[in-house]
């Protein structure tokens, strides 16, 4: 019975083996990804992906600016409420713009205004987009993606 | 900034199916068709996620 088992994980194994090869780690599958969560784009247009990483830069901090200047909220490093831990979390992936906003004290949140919650969710929403972005530019480096 | 709901939830999904369609799909006809798809998918979602709440209010 044990020897079946230890033989269909065996086979499981091989069959995934098979499916997906494991990926060399090169400067380009570690550097692109970094930088692509640092600077929006950035991990596209390293690997010369010159429009898609414009497009993608355009996108990501014309969100995260638009959220600002609806007066949204950038969350700091909390352990409060578990959707102000996951807007942090989110927020995060903003990287460098993330980074400025909290240096230069941007993002206080307005509470009495409407549009202060459509900013922090554009704020969190260009975060994970960049966190996508970043993959993106992984995939890419591997060779998964043209 | 003041926008309406309307134009924020259209800017909020021009811009996300403009990342969708560049990194889930591999072409580039691929990713403009996908893009597009996402964006009227937002809107008509937002619209009838309005509708929706009408009913429900009325």
């Amino acid at each position: 019975m044990a020897k079946d088992k230890t033989n269909v994980a065996e086979s499981s194994t091989a069959k995934s083996a098979a499916k997906a090869p494991p990926q060399p780690i090169t400067m380009m599958s570690v550097v692109a990804p970094a930088l692509g969560w640092l600077v929006p784009g950035a991990g596209h247009l390293i690997q010369k992906r010159w429009g898609r990483g414009l497009l993608l830069m355009l996108s990501v901090v014309a969100m995260f600016v638009l959220g600002v200047l609806m007066e949204g909220r950038v969350y700091a490093f909390n352990t409060g409420d578990i959707l102000d831990m996951l807007g942090f979390v989110g927020d995060l992936g903003a990287g460098g713009l993330y980074i400025v906003a909290r240096a230069l004290g941007i993002g206080i949140g307005a509470i009495n205004l409407a549009t202060a919650d459509y900013g922090t969710k554009y704020i969190i929403v260009s975060g994970l987009l960049n966190i996508i972005s970043a993959v993106d530019a992984y995939d890419i480096a591997i060779g998964k993606k043209p | 900034m003041t926008l309406s709901h309307f134009s924020a939830a259209v800017i909020f999904a021009f811009f996300a199916s403009i990342v969708f369609g560049i990194t889930q799909r591999s072409e580039r006809r691929e990713m403009i068709k996908y893009g597009a798809k996402c964006f009227v998918f937002f809107v008509v979602g937002t619209i009838a996620a309005g509708w929706v709440m009408w009913i429900l209010r009325h």
